[in-house]
């Protein structure tokens, strides 16, 4: 199972173990994990609800994980995303990358990461002592996603 | 022709609506036509779907343009760029 949502909290260590299990061509596995900060924006965050469009989130973030899989020599991604309501030090999302080598695997990982803050559909509302407030979508993460697309084909 | 709509997020907030199933000209054949079928809604529909607000279009649960046909049955969600992660 390469991609799940929940509202429950996840143990790294766990899922990188069940995913190393049996398989001794692995050497290297990188992981990221995304937490919910205090604060955003200049002001406090006291919580925030995580919400996504099932169905197409699944889709969404299988289609990123393919596209990882076809580009590095990577065997096995997983993708853990929480919906609901998170504080302030809880985990958000874990993305765990396992190949033969670490170029491959930290590379996907970063990919994967870049390619789900851009399209896969989450949004995030959070609560400061102003109200509560949608999270406004960042360009710097619409140019961190870019940095993956192939170059323009404008000199051959 | 029927087609199931969905409003996600802030912009879900901005509509007061979750979502609509309408029955749709066959003038309305794209994602803009849509678009443009509910901006004439006026009020907050009109502000909201704007031309020049940042919004995204799935349709069939595929990210989507506005040149993107518009089928019966299929199931379109407008909603703001995302956020997660």
């Amino acid at each position: 199972m390469a991609v799940r949502i929940q509202t429950a909290d996840f143990d790294a260590g766990v899922e990188i173990a069940a995913l190393r299990r049996g398989n001794p061509r692995i050497g290297a596995v990188a992981s990221f994990i995304g937490v919910c900060r205090d604060a955003n924006d200049g002001d406090a965050v006291s919580k925030m609800t995580l919400e996504h469009y099932p169905g197409m989130t699944e889709k969404a973030l299988e289609k990123i994980v393919a596209e990882a899989r076809a580009r590095w020599e990577v065997m096995d991604v997983l993708v853990v995303h929480r919906v609901g309501e998170l504080k302030p030090t809880d985990q958000i999302v874990l993305v765990v990358v396992a190949g033969a080598h670490r170029g491959e695997a930290f590379a996907a990982c970063e990919f994967v990461m870049d390619y789900l803050k851009t399209r896969a559909p989450f949004w995030k509302k959070e609560q400061t002592p102003q109200g509560a407030r949608w999270v406004e979508a960042r360009a710097t993460d619409d140019e961190a996603a870019q940095r993956w697309e192939p170059p323009k084909s404008s000199a051959a | 022709m029927k087609v199931k709509v969905l409003y996600l997020a802030s912009l879900r907030e901005q509509l007061g609506a979750t979502g609509e199933d309408l029955d749709l000209s066959p003038a309305v054949s794209t994602v803009a036509g849509l678009r443009t079928l509910l901006m004439a809604r006026g009020g907050a529909w009109q502000s909201a779907l704007a031309q020049g607000r940042a919004l995204r279009v799935a349709v069939n649960q595929e990210m989507a343009q506005p040149t993107t046909p518009v089928k019966p049955g299929d199931e379109v969600a407008f909603f703001p760029p995302v956020t997660g992660g």
